[in-house]
């Protein structure tokens, strides 16, 4: 019955499609398969642009193509001055998405909002373990539990944030893809039949797309939204190509069978750059990559000691043979796309004789060390094996001998933690919700030694500065603060800071209007195909 | 005293039989021109491997960060320096492949003695007790057989974690029950005959009888099997280095160069190609000895 | 007959058991916590990872772990998937047909193909024919599967452009999955040229797939032609001055194709470790490339479930093979199993 209910609906659509010649489908090579629909149970960014950024809205946005906080379902918000409640107004009339499984009787309203979050923060709510091994792992991962004490709904069009403690960041962490509104009255209709994992399955959202068909590693069709509230989507039919393999990717692309290549291997960026009929924009990633000491360690206690092997490391060279050019040198701790970032500094030289001399005039000399490098690929650091290599052979110039050590990824993150971790550690960090708070605090603060702090390292000044520009609401103080934050870790080195990568794009050049997301995503509202 | 009865004819005759044996053997095996073209190949990359040191122009490790990704020397921008041009990290090609055969040698060499000891100790117990020890001893064969072997491969060096010596771990337990399983069935269909009987009357000790009489009368077979799994080792253990489970960077393994070199598939095709073709010509040469060894040693083959 | 087959599948029971615990067993002993992959880079503090361990049940001890899961087994129940949260039968059967499939042509590629050249080498024993076949079938049998895939794609996608580059058809074309085959559900959607850009995508896997099992085909075909061309019926019916067709065809390939069949039976384990390569290579959405994906996620639901139902199926069609082997050649049944 369902079935059949099914296979009625999608050939009335796929004849739909065929006969409207004027329907523009836009083919997406997606990088990989999404693990559901409900964006607020994931983490993965392949997810979250199969979910989040083309099916849902949130209170906040970014405006797309850069880290800025716009308007969104809140037509507008306000903050209490004790910095703990945040009031938001939600803009009336939006419409959930209508489809084969569910027509919305009324439009956007605070119940949705209150549920979208409270199934999150509510151990006791309905929808808290709604499918099998819910974790709400990026709630959870941006400490919402310990921040937000309550979502009350106020009126209709208005819901209220209560706090625990002031938090500058806050508002941008409601941009992110776990602070997607969902439709309440949906998940009622589920609830009633039994059948709630389908919340899951069969997303529905106030978005630019509306969620059509899913074949598991294959293929995700969506529509476009018509009474989309910001106007409906210039593409008819999205498509997403599940091809998980880099070449394949390009030659799909090269062959016209999709119009846009999210990852583009950096062997064939030459290729692409090459064909007329090909565009290649690129942008810096919200990501870095670093090589951490253990800075409680002997001799790593001594900044500089970690100086001296920072000046050992040719970062050229790296970002040759391992970014293929798709990597910046990185001297700070955060990416150049986050405000705050400060360019006033300089970066160490790459001077191996320096460098020798410095560590045979702190007393170094025939010094071991470990090197781990990551069993997996991460945008920061596309071979971190081969990144270890090299920086072995660096090492060795000035006299120090690497052994490279790696684990299984999970145990590689866990051992990594430890305090007394032998070894300095590859590894990186790609933002959350572009505040510099994200970085410096959650990668460098005193809270997170023997956690995600893998340098270990707690120093008295630079932990003020980023305590201080937490509480601080106002923006030009706050980055003041981060820019004083990024000299004192310039001095103190407790990373060797080495890359950013840059995001290169692949599309054909009859795509237009594709803005680069600073956070990885890939948003197709606004996105056109050129005649 | 009686022992010798049955098992050690007088050591003239058995001198001159073997003998006899292995150029009748060598009569068989060069009839076969393959096998013994596979064989001149074999001995060759057993050269390479053994002189690797000597031949090789470069450190199959050493880093020319000058020299990314230069193409073979007949090709526009190639250099004498590096014949077969280098990879990635400016590594020379043709001394990562002579390196290489070093690895895939040692992989089929352990791995096959891993297999035949462990199988042909466990194939005779299971044989010679009979009862339950065997029926246990086979129901394990049988699962491990219920497994496609790669894929238990896979799943067993995702559990010993992945490097070289764990992947010739894992192929050596796949291929084990092949093994057991021809051992046990030569043990049955001997230990019926005659001489084992007569030599079982006379107070031959078990393991005695097992290594010393039974085993040499089933070699033949074992013998076979060991060249074939040879090349399925090296095929496997470069499948596995090619899924990111087998030898590690920056160890020359021609399945792990591979998979390393995927992305430049398009523009640089020697990276892809070469390491490729190395597993290829190496398995090939052994599977035509191994084709040779079997028509010279299966007589029932040889007639036809 | 029936008490062979009746002893078959009692061999089966112990053997399924095994089964169980294998793939449970494994799956057990993966170092790695999932629940700390999950975190990523972030993490998580030591109770919320106990809280989440107990939430998937890693906390309880392995025997009640055990016991649960194989319970479920009779129940259908093969627990959930880490990363997508579905059930993982549901997630194999899903990808099963995209697998079996490319299996099936594959293995009819092989066949085709391989028992062609298997008589005819056969047939013209000795010849430049015969030697030439037989080398090549020893190449496709020594190849490196992944490495041919590759090779086959910067040929005939990359620079002849002959063939879609993967994927299991174009995706112009939608219609929905009522077999789950492509071939299949491309007819039945009666969308023109679905069927065609089918096949066109399946042409690469199969070659790649049923390489190693044509070879083996080939050869075994070849000596199975062999010796029934040289037995006495054989003899007899050629002296009768039957035409040389007629003798090869309906008296020697019948009897050849015996051993051959069971040759055939025997590949199905290597088709599925084929398969996992292949579907890698060319983005195939199967069950190998599933199991390769979830052993690398550490989704240990789906591998343990993976694992079991791969093992059932390479038992059931052995034992179908065993059994049609029993029915032509009765000598078989009494002999030990």
């Amino acid at each position: 019955m369902r079935s059949t209910k099914l296979f009625l609906s999608a050939f009335v659509v796929s004849t739909m499609i065929t006969a409207g010649a004027n329907a523009t489908t836009f083919v997406y090579c997606s990088e990989g398969s999404p693990e559901g629909f409900d964006s607020a149970l994931y983490t993965a960014g392949t997810t979250f642009d199969a979910s989040s950024r083309n099916i849902y809205n949130r209170l906040v946005e970014f405006e797309p193509g850069t880290t800025k906080i716009i308007p969104g379902l809140a037509e507008s918000w306000s903050v209490s001055d004790d910095g703990l409640e945040y009031t938001f107004n939600l803009r009336e009339g939006v419409k959930f998405h209508t489809t084969d499984y569910f027509t919305p009787s009324r439009t956007l309203n605070a119940d949705d909002v209150v549920f979208s979050f409270k199934r999150q923060l509510d151990k006791e709510h309905p929808w808290h373990q709604y499918t099998a091994g819910t974790a709400w792992e990026y709630f959870n991962g941006m400490s919402m539990p310990d921040l937000l004490k309550d979502v009350v709904k106020v009126n209709d069009n208005t819901v209220k944030f209560v706090l625990n403690r002031q938090e500058a960041p806050m508002i941008a962490n409601l941009g992110m893809d776990f602070a997607s509104i969902l439709s309440k009255e949906y998940a009622d209709q589920l609830e009633a039949a039994g059948n709630k994992e389908d919340l899951n399955q069969k997303p529905v959202g106030t978005g630019p797309f509306k969620f059509q068909d899913y074949q598991k590693d294959a293929v995700i069709r969506y529509q476009a939204h018509e009474p989309y509230w910001r106007g409906k989507a210039a593409i008819d039919n999205l498509i997403f190509a599940i091809t998980p393999d880099a070449s394949v990717r390009h030659q799909r692309l090269a062959a016209g069978e999709c119009q846009l290549n999210p990852y583009p291997n950096p062997a064939d960026l030459d290729a692409i750059r090459a064909d007329a009929n090909l565009k290649l924009p690129e942008q810096e990633g919200l990501n870095v990559g670093y090589l951490a000491y253990n800075t409680q360690l002997a001799p790593f206690d001594n900044p500089k000691v970690r100086k001296a092997l920072n000046m050992a490391i040719n970062k050229q060279a790296i970002l040759d043979a391992v970014f293929q050019g798709a990597g910046k040198a990185a001297k700070n701790p955060i990416p150049p796309t986050i405000w705050s970032y400060n360019d006033a500094i300089t970066d160490d030289p790459y001077d191996p004789a320096a460098a020798k001399k410095m560590l045979a005039d702190e007393g170094v000399t025939g010094l071991k060390m470990k090197i781990w490098a990551m069993p997996v690929q991460r945008p920061y650091n596309p071979n971190a094996r081969r990144m270890a290599e090299l920086i072995q052979a660096d090492f060795k110039e000035v006299g120090v001998d690497v052994e490279i050590v790696s684990y299984e990824w999970g145990e590689y993150l866990k051992r990594s933690r430890e305090v007394e971790r032998d070894g300095a550690v590859l590894l990186g960090w790609t933002g959350d919700n572009g505040d510099p708070d994200n970085f410096l605090a959650v990668l460098l603060g005193c809270d997170a030694v023997g956690g995600s702090n893998r340098a270990q390292w707690c120093n008295d000044e630079f932990e003020a500065l980023i305590q201080k520009a937490k509480v601080v609401s106002d923006p030009a103080e706050r980055t003041k603060l981060y820019e004083e934050a990024q000299e004192v870790f310039k001095r103190e080195a407790p990373w060797a800071t080495i890359a950013h990568s840059v995001v290169f794009k692949a599309m054909n050049n009859n795509v237009e209007g594709f803005k680069i997301d600073p956070f990885g995503g890939h948003a197709f509202y606004g996105v056109d195909l050129k005649q | 005293m009686t022992d010798t009865v049955a098992t050690a004819p007088d050591m003239d005759t058995r001198k001159t039989g073997r003998l006899a044996l292995l150029s009748e053997f060598w009569s068989y095996f060069s009839e076969n021109r393959g096998a013994v073209v596979g064989l001149w190949f074999f001995v060759f990359i057993c050269l390479i491997a053994i002189f690797a040191g000597v031949i090789a122009p470069h450190s199959p490790t050493e880093q020319f960060r000058d020299a990314l990704l230069v193409p073979p020397v007949w090709q526009e921008g190639g250099s004498w320096d590096y014949i077969l041009g280098t990879d990635p990290v400016g590594r020379d090609m043709l001394s990562r492949l002579i390196y290489g055969s070093r690895f895939s040698l040692f992989i089929g060499i352990i791995v096959v003695s891993l297999a035949l000891a462990v199988g042909i100790a466990v194939g005779l117990f299971a044989g010679f007790m009979g009862g339950r020890a065997d029926t246990i001893i086979m129901r394990i064969m049988d699962i491990i057989l219920s497994f496609p072997s790669l894929l238990l491969a896979l799943a067993l060096v995702a559990i010993l974690g992945p490097s070289l010596i764990n992947a010739m771990i894992a192929i050596a337990i796949v291929q084990q029950p092949h093994y057991v399983r021809l051992t046990r069935a030569a043990v049955l269909t001997e230990r019926s005959k005659d001489y084992v009987t007569a030599a079982k009357v006379a107070g031959v000790r078990p393991l005695r009888l097992m290594f010393h009489t039974i085993l040499p009368n089933c070699l033949a077979p074992l013998i076979v099997q060991a060249a074939l799994s040879f090349s399925t080792a090296i095929l496997d253990a470069a499948a596995l280095g090619f899924l990111g489970m087998g030898a590690q960077p920056p160890t020359p393994e021609w399945g792990t160069m591979l998979a390393e070199a995927r992305e430049f598939i398009l523009r640089a095709w020697w990276v892809v190609t070469l390491p490729g073709i190395a597993i290829l010509m190496t398995v090939l040469a052994i599977n035509l000895m191994g084709d040779g060894l079997r028509d010279a040693l299966d007589p029932k083959l040889r007639r036809t | 007959m029936f008490f062979y087959f009746l002893r078959r599948f009692g061999v089966l029971v112990p053997t399924f058991f095994g089964v169980t615990i294998a793939s449970f067993a494994f799956i057990r002993l993966l170092p790695g916590d999932p629940v700390l992959l999950m975190a990523g880079e972030r993490g998580l503090t030591p109770e919320r990872h106990a809280e989440l361990l107990k939430q998937f049940g890693f906390d309880r001890p392995l025997w009640q772990q055990y016991l649960d899961y194989f319970f479920g087994i009779f129940q259908g129940d093969l627990g959930n998937s880490l990363v997508t949260k579905k059930p993982v039968l549901e997630e194999f059967f899903t990808l099963f047909p995209a697998t079996l499939e490319l299996s099936l042509c594959a293995i009819v590629f092989a066949m085709v193909f391989g028992i062609t050249a298997g008589v005819v080498a056969a047939v013209k024993r000795g010849s430049w024919f015969d030697q030439s076949i037989m080398g090549t079938a020893l190449v496709g049998y020594s190849m490196p599967i992944f490495w041919w895939g590759l090779l086959l794609i910067i040929l005939f996608s990359g620079i002849l452009k002959w063939t879609p580059v993967s994927g299991r058809i174009s995706l112009i074309y939608f219609f929905p999955q009522v077999t789950g085959f492509m071939l299949i559900d491309s007819l039945l959607s009666g969308q023109k040229g679905a069927f065609t850009s089918a096949v066109s995508h399946l042409i690469l896997p199969t070659i790649v797939l049923g390489t190693i099992p044509l070879a083996v085909i080939a050869r075994q075909t070849r000596s199975a032609m062999l010796e029934v061309l040289g037995e006495d019926y054989v003899r007899t019916a050629r002296a009768k001055g039957l035409a040389p067709s007629r003798v090869v065809g309906l008296h020697a390939l019948r009897n050849a194709l015996i051993p051959v069949i069971t040759t055939i039976g025997l590949q199905v384990g290597v088709l599925l470790g084929g398969a996992i390569l292949t579907e890698t290579i060319f983005s195939w959405p199967g069950v190998g490339k599933w199991m390769v994906d979830s052993i690398f996620r550490r989704d240990y639901p789906s591998v343990q479930g993976g694992l079991l139902l791969i093992a059932v199926i390479v038992m059931i069609v052995n034992l179908i093979v065993d059994l049609l082997y029993g029915l032509v050649n009765p000598k078989i049944r009494h002999t030990g199993g």
